[in-house]
């Protein structure tokens, strides 16, 4: 994985250094919160219900040993023992103080991490495949231009006070994990006739109060525009994006009022324009990067696993992933155990994830935007092994891709923002189907669920997702069916009126028994959703 | 936009005279000319100063820009970032007077201001010297290459 040379560290170290500024200058008092709120959110400084929330950047979900031990201290240091990894591949700490945050920060500093741009009006922290570098069906590893992209929108100057956040997801297979089109930018890297690599740029797409699929703007950027192209695409939406009404400057506003060919005849002109500007790096760049992300030496081993324990096989069927060398698999860490908080570890957990992955995944960890842990290069033979420590450590949930795998967002539990509780739906849901043992019937489906329409938990792209609204008062939860975030993605359609938290978890229910009554051969709950439609779900819910 | 004669009915409202200017990074003379909207500024053959709001095209100056000695660049609201960009874009087109950003200019913002061009700040409320002097200074590097001649990180890489 990718190491800082000490250019990257200098700026790592300095911003560490501007924001002891800043704090010092809002703790005496110098300047108002008004101004501080945009310095604090450019380091990822939120003020939540009880306490400052500090979000930690996970550039595209890699972590080494070293780093995970660091996140675990800082638990302990700085919250109550725990962190939150949350849908952007990131951590949350929720229970942080001002006065101690840049101390903080130059922890995180001293293991060559930071929270910058991990929240604020500016391009976000940059993500990508969970299972990059390893996954069989990838053309290519995406995290060298994953990084190439977090330097260049490290403080860019023009783009620090955008319209509106800005996410960028990069991929580099025709799977999509990372949710790419619902992206302010989602890029996949691809190969063109002649054998060349470039990127496919997709932009406005985004979840929120208006849900929309990026459209394509353009089939191949050659890799050394990539940057001058993302350029392009930012200074349009810097300059053109809607700033009266916070709920429409999201650049997926932009391209849906001007129309995609319009965007894209504008981000084409300034792109030729930028051509000129020498701002793209050198190639050479890019092929220093690319060693950083070279594969570990794998060596061969047996390829299949002795599945006489009933426990074991099922979490080998439902938590490995294939893997490009075929005597090793990525293991999944379910961090939803069940009726637990979807996404919490405690630092003794965050540890012990850190000693598997030094003594089974060449000392590297992914999260994966589902709030769960990759160990990306595991030996089929460790296999074993490595289950019985994590079951013993209550990190053995068999259940990812299920529907006790719930995203959910932090919610009324912690959010100002939220509407309704979130947390506690998850985990009532989740026991609800585990004491059925309907889990493992009803195979893969992706259920989500938002506190408020801003969508943090995804609820749009679950297969059932559920949003909480507030209605006179009470909480209100909505269900929508259809929606997917992978390469099919489709947004769900909300079935009719909502329900109270009860009567959501039953609807729930009645939902996966019409899936289970009607499915055909090998369906998944969203094949047969899309197979059947909306009406008979709506007629189990409300007739 | 604002129309031509309340601008030239009412100038003193417009652009800031050279006593607002807290930083300037020039050796040449300050100019001490009324600046005028970009409309006016397209109309005027005469104007030598313009003033450029949020909503304004940056580009349309383009063909007058041999004969301006200044370009403010309004910051109503320093959350409001599109004078970044209006900045780039004229000293991309080769504009070399002064470059003045106006308005809400906070410390925190003008060591972006520098890097895209702007030479000239006139901060609704002056900025503490010590901290503008620690914020010009704040980047040991940079990563992204713009118009000023700093050599950005990953050509410091590969030299």
């Amino acid at each position: 994985m990718y190491l800082y040379d000490s250019y990257d560290q200098a700026m790592v170290d300095a911003r560490v250094e501007e924001f002891r500024d800043q704090a010092q200058r809002r703790l005496e008092g110098r300047i108002t919160e008004e101004q501080f709120r945009p310095l604090r959110l450019m380091n990822g400084l939120y003020l939540q219900l009880h306490a400052y929330m500090l979000r930690v950047a996970i550039p595209y979900g890699t972590l080494n040993s070293r780093q995970m031990h660091m996140l675990a201290d800082i638990a302990d240091k700085y919250d109550r023992g725990y962190g939150h990894f949350t849908t952007r591949q990131n951590i949350q700490y929720n229970w942080i103080k001002l006065e101690e945050t840049a101390d903080l920060l130059a922890d995180l500093a001293s293991v060559e991490m930071h929270a910058i741009q991990t929240s604020g009006n500016c391009i976000r922290n940059i993500s990508s495949d969970h299972f990059a570098g390893a996954a069989a069906d990838e053309l290519i590893d995406p995290r060298p231009y994953a990084e190439l992209l977090r330097q260049w929108s490290s403080f860019h100057p023009e783009f620090s006070f955008l319209p509106r956040k800005f996410k960028i997801a990069v991929i580099a297979s025709d799977t999509d994990r990372a949710a790419m089109k619902l992206h302010d930018i989602g890029i996949q890297i691809v190969k063109n006739d002649a054998g060349e690599l470039g990127a496919t740029f997709y932009v406005g797409g985004g979840m929120g109060r208006t849900p929309m699929i990026a459209p394509m703007i353009r089939d191949f950027v050659p890799l050394d525009q990539l940057v001058t192209y993302s350029e392009a695409c930012l200074r349009v939406y810097n300059r053109y994006g809607r700033r009266d009404n916070k709920y429409k400057a999201r650049i997926k506003i932009l391209v849906h009022e001007l129309g995609k060919e319009e965007y894209t005849r504008q981000v084409e002109e300034e792109f030729q324009h930028l051509l000129d500007q020498g701002v793209e790096p050198p190639l050479a760049e890019l092929e220093r990067l690319r060693p950083y992300f070279a594969d570990p030496e794998f060596t061969d081993g047996p390829k299949n696993v002795d599945r006489s324990d009933p426990e074991f096989a099922l979490w080998v069927a439902r938590n490995t992933n294939r893997h490009k060398h075929d005597s090793y698999v990525s293991a999944v860490i379910s961090l939803k155990p069940l009726a637990g908080i979807p996404g919490d570890a405690s630092s003794e957990q965050m540890h012990l994830m850190a000693d598997l992955a030094k003594e089974y995944s060449f000392d590297e960890l992914r999260v994966m935007h589902t709030q769960n842990i990759v160990l990306p290069h595991v030996k089929i033979a460790d296999l074993h092994a490595l289950w019985t420590k994590l079951e013993a450590a209550g990190l053995g949930a068999p259940n990812v891709d299920t529907i006790e795998d719930i995203i959910a967002c932090p919610g009324l539990d912690y959010c100002s923002l939220a509407n309704a509780r979130s947390i506690p739906l998850a985990q009532r849901l989740s026991q609800r189907f585990a004491e059925k043992g309907r889990t493992e019937e009803l195979g893969e489906l992706k259920l989500k669920i938002s506190g408020c329409i801003n969508a943090c938990g995804h609820h749009h792209a679950g297969h059932i997702g559920i949003l909480g609204v507030d209605k006179k008062g009470t909480e209100n939860y909505q269900l929508l069916l259809g929606g997917s975030e992978a390469q099919d993605t489709s947004m769900g359609k909300i079935t009719g009126r909502g329900f109270d938290e009860d009567g959501v978890i039953d609807a729930v229910e009645k939902v996966t028994d019409i899936y289970l009554d009607k499915r055909e051969d090998g369906e998944r709950f969203l094949d047969t959703y899309r197979r059947i439609g909306m009406d008979p779900f709506k007629e189990a819910l409300y007739d | 936009m604002t129309d031509q004669s309340q601008n030239q009915g009412d100038i003193q409202d417009w652009g800031t005279s050279p006593d607002q200017v807290q930083f300037r990074f020039r050796d040449d003379g300050i100019a001490d000319v009324p600046a005028v909207t970009v409309d006016s500024c397209c109309d005027q053959t005469n104007a030598t100063a313009v003033r450029i709001e949020p909503g304004d095209d940056a580009r349309e100056l383009l063909p007058f820009l041999d004969r301006l000695q200044l370009v403010e660049v309004n910051f109503p609201a320093y959350t409001d970032g599109r004078g970044y960009s209006a900045a780039r874009v004229l000293r991309e087109a080769g504009y070399a007077g002064e470059l003045r950003a106006v308005g809400d200019v906070l410390v925190d913002q003008i060591g972006f201001m520098r890097r895209c061009g702007f030479d000239a700040f006139a901060p609704d409320k002056p900025i503490n010297e010590d901290d503008a002097k620690t914020a010009f200074a704040r980047w040991p590097e940079v990563y992204q290459k713009t118009t000023d001649a700093r050599i950005p990180i990953w050509d410091l890489r590969h030299e």
